[in-house]
């Protein structure tokens, strides 16, 4: 603990200090190497308010918040917390500053208790007990105060993603936080969790907390935050209060161009059945039943969305679909069944039978980070005989040729076949997934979350070639957590829930609402039940 | 281009390595009141300054190769094979069965036939922990570990109870026919008037040595099997997903590098000793993982990584001999090589990539 975070805790308590902006940054930068991940970025956030800031994968978000919580140092520029300067070399140093940080992806200890896992870290003495205690306590004063209810002797691991958030947030708290970052807090949680998540931050918010919300979403800036500050490529574009500002003009602030927000389609026009499921189901490696008799279709000229929230079955739906997994049922391919288990069942054999698939991990699954592009563009493919030379060689002359062709084709920049999959952009690299699947001209294509992690500029891309392959007459099974992209790119929407479906709807003929509630496993009456089981 | 020059990466980084790593040596022999200048001298007029040193070093260095490769095989498949030793040792043992088994007209015909043997017994013994790994997970770097002293002691056993020759005393096969003989670097270089000392072990195994680089080459960056292996290697998640089965790379890739491994016996059995002696294998095994570190996995790297080798063995051994320097400082030496080429190689780097970093700034500005 310095010296300057001891001063900055007394300002909080001095009342002449509340004028000054809770957070202050002064002109800060960070390179890593040759790349400039923080341009010279000044922001004040007033003293009980929400402020958001939005920018594109890779814009420089994360990093700003990653030296206010003292994991990086800046190359230049100063912080100062209610007025007075601090430097934050580590988090036991942002903590003490009254900085509280919710990650993206939790850091809670899975087999504590709830009560365990907030004063880890934070004991007050050799013995658990008087600290448990008074943590009970203080849990019990915040859930009431904020809607921040969780069961404070249930293990982490039995409770949802939702409540583990709440978990974390009550850790800060905990440790007296005013100041609350949360990085792309919605992303793991259902429109119904989101919005209990909004009524606690303006809870939060009501008593004085300052908070920080990290996100590309831009509705939940225009819903919750008071003021927004937009990120692009390491640079801070704009500040501006939040209801002077609309969605469109922070897309263009973001990409820096005009962007289409919604995507222009024909209405389908649905033939034959493609593929035809019955009965599916899936037993993951530790025994559960992650498919619990999944039926579906998906014809000729149609996108058949699935939504639920992450981890409901979708995942395993399209793995055992592209042969990664085995599973049980039948699944007719062009009216002929495929081998779900045996052998043979695997991504190769699935390819030779006309199912191209977008796996939902572009980073573990879909493409080998260090390969480079051209290696990549047969990748599963491999063994077709034109990317041959002869009977031993490939013939990687001819494949970088139609490497080049393609990047061209899907405007993949920079278009270079030799460079690393890994020096791509987000948007980028799935564009060179979605260049060698369609490319295939396949009769199913499999797609897993075509945007996740991908700037708006790309999503209006990718959206535009799948549905320009749904016109070519080819079934398309399009699984995503983003509730706007199942909306406005599907044909028809399934509802998935704990491995099964839930229901079936019409995006003209439903809202997010009511996906939301399906997604959560609230089956209204209207359902209609021969789908729901 | 705002990263290092490949150049940079492959040249000068390990340079700099190996540099350091003498001037470090040369510290530990000033140390112990002896001329650095005086030793250094003294390894490369041992190792390269004599037709007998470059066979020496070349005989080493062609033991490294083999082992190196084959170590790099199963590295591109992330697999950690530290069984070299003992699939080596079982190599000398197939090649030995091979020139025993018949008395071999002429030795173009006994090296093939000795090469299949060494590669068969060598692939043979890294075959187990392959596919204990693939199908039981159990763990490649423990298994080809333990295999290293199951292969020591089974060669122990035969040399002393089945292969050793009757009513001698020492634990050694019989001498190989005259037909097995591999004609060593004298008898090759003699006709184009290049005379090597005529006990100098260099043999037509170092040739064997360097198709085998190019073939690796080939194999890693040229044949769909090799792209697999790479594949399997970088992401095990994203080969499965590509239809790729894990068990069947990791099968092959072991198969090779134990193969690799085994044709090792060529060089020190068949072309060297003209029996089976035990310790035939004398760590170059081991030397091989370094070998394989620091050439990057790459064939060129290999290469050059074995001749490096090749020369602190040879001229590590003269120092001893002329310089009095202990044995144990030659391996101190290695250990410190070793050490600044694979363990302390982010040392070298990053210093230099933030240097490329600003000349490169400089020059946009």
């Amino acid at each position: 603990m310095s010296v300057q975070t001891d001063t900055g805790r007394q300002a909080t308590a001095a009342p002449t200090a509340s004028a000054a902006p809770a957070i202050e940054l002064r002109g800060i930068s960070k390179a890593f190497g040759p790349v400039q991940a923080n341009k010279d970025i000044s922001i004040s956030v007033a003293k009980g308010s929400i402020h958001g800031i939005i920018g594109e994968n890779g814009a420089g978000k994360s990093t700003l918040m990653s030296i206010l919580y003292g994991f990086y140092k800046a190359d230049a520029g100063h912080i100062l917390i209610n007025g007075q300067e601090v430097h934050i070399a580590d988090s036991q140093e942002a903590i003490s500053a009254g900085i509280g940080m919710v990650f993206q992806h939790f850091k809670l200890v899975e087999n504590f208790t709830v009560l365990e896992n907030v004063i880890l870290g934070a004991e007050d003495g050799g013995l658990l007990k008087p600290s448990l205690a008074k943590a009970r306590k203080l849990l019990k004063q915040l859930s009431d105060e904020y809607e921040l209810s969780v069961d404070p002797d249930a293990l982490i691991e039995d409770l949802s993603v939702g409540h583990q958030q709440r978990v974390e947030i009550l850790k800060a708290l905990y440790r007296q936080a005013d100041i609350l970052i949360l990085d792309e807090p919605t992303g793991v949680l259902t429109p119904a969790e989101a919005d209990h998540l909004f009524r606690i931050l303006k809870g939060l918010k009501e008593q004085g907390k300052t908070i920080i919300l990290i996100t590309h979403k831009l509705r939940e800036i225009m819903e919750i935050t008071d003021t927004v500050s937009v990120m692009r490529r390491g640079e801070m574009t704009a500040t501006v209060k939040t209801h002077e500002t609309s969605p469109e003009q922070l897309a263009e602030l973001m990409v820096g161009r005009k962007v289409l927000l919604r995507v222009d389609k024909k209405p389908a026009t649905p033939g034959k059945p493609v593929v035809e499921v019955e009965n599916l189901r899936v037993i993951d490696e530790q025994g559960v039943e992650r498919l619990k008799g999944i039926s579906l279709e998906v014809r000729e000229g149609e996108i058949l969305g699935i939504c639920g929230v992450a981890g409901n079955g979708q995942t395993e739906l399209l793995e055992v679909l592209g042969g990664y997994v085995n599973g049980t049922g039948t699944v007719r391919m062009n009216g002929e069944e495929i081998d779900l288990s045996g052998k043979h069942s695997n991504g190769q054999t699935r390819r030779a039978r006309g199912i191209a698939h977008v796996p939902e991990d572009r980073h573990d699954e879909g493409l080998i980070l260090e390969f480079q592009a051209w290696e990549n563009m047969v990748f599963g493919y491999h063994h077709a005989p034109e990317y041959q030379k002869n009977a031993l060689l490939m013939d990687n002359a001819g494949i970088k040729a139609m490497t080049q062709a393609s990047m061209d084709k899907f405007d993949v920049r920079p278009p270079n076949p030799k460079l690393e999959a890994k020096s791509f952009s987000g948007g980028n690299q799935q564009k060179i997934v979605l260049a060698r699947e369609i490319e295939r001209n396949p009769d199913l294509l499999l797609v897993g979350q075509p945007t996740r992690g991908v700037d708006i500029g790309a999503i209006e891309f990718i959206h535009q070639q799948i549905v320009a392959l749904r016109d070519e007459g080819k079934a398309i099974l399009l699984v995503s957590v983003e509730l706007d992209e199942i909306l406005s790119l599907s044909d028809r929407i399934v509802v998935m829930f704990d491995g099964q479906i839930m229901g079936e709807r019409l995006p003209a003929e439903t809202n997010e609402g009511e996906l939301g509630l399906m997604m959560a496993g609230i089956t209204d009456t209207n359902t209609n039940g021969e789908k729901a089981q | 281009m705002n990263k290092m020059p490949k150049w940079a990466d492959a040249v000068l980084i390990p340079l700099i390595s190996i540099l350091l790593a003498f001037f470090f040596s040369g510290l530990v022999i000033w140390a112990i009141g002896k001329d650095p200048v005086v030793a250094i001298k003294t390894m490369v007029q041992g190792a390269f300054g004599s037709t007998s040193g470059i066979s020496y070093t070349l005989y080493y260095a062609t033991n490294f190769i083999f082992t190196g490769l084959a170590v790099a095989v199963a590295y591109h498949a992330r697999l950690f094979n530290i069984g070299g030793e003992g699939q080596a040792m079982l190599g000398g043992l197939g090649v030995t069965l091979v020139c025993l088994a018949i008395p071999w007209p002429h030795w173009t015909l006994a090296l093939p036939a000795a090469m299949i043997g060494g590669a068969l017994f060598g692939a043979g013994w890294a075959f187990i922990p392959a596919w204990l790994q693939a199908k039981r997970g159990s763990h490649i770097v423990i298994t080809t570990i333990m295999f290293n002293y199951i292969g020591a002691a089974l060669l122990g056993y035969l040399l002393t109870k089945v292969l050793k020759v009757k009513g001698s005393m020492l634990t050694e096969s019989a001498r190989f026919p005259e037909g097995a003989h591999l004609p060593n670097f004298s008898e090759i270089f003699a006709p184009i008037g290049i005379n090597f000392s005529p006990n100098a072990p260099a043999n037509m195994a170092f040739f064997v040595a360097l198709l085998c680089t190019f073939a690796f080459w080939i194999l890693i960056w040229k044949t769909r099997l090799g792209y697999e292996i790479r594949a399997y290697g970088q992401s095990e998640t994203a080969a499965k997903y590509a239809g790729i089965a894990p068990a069947r790379i990791v099968i092959i890739a072991m198969l090779i590098s134990g193969a690799l491994a085994g044709l090792m016996a060529i060089n020190n059995v068949m072309g060297e000793a003209e029996r089976l002696i035990d310790n035939a294998v004398e760590g170059a095994g081991f030397i091989g993982i370094a070998v394989a570190l620091m050439g990057r996995n790459h064939p060129i790297g290999i290469l050059l990584a074995s001749i490096l080798f090749g020369f602190l063995y040879q001229g590590g051994a003269e120092l001893s001999f002329w310089e009095s320097i202990p044995r144990e400082l030659v391996v101190v030496i290695q250990a410190l090589v070793i050490m600044f080429t694979g363990a302390l190689d982010n040392m070298v780097r990053m210093p230099l990539e933030k240097l490329f970093v600003a000349l490169n700034r400089k020059k946009e500005a």
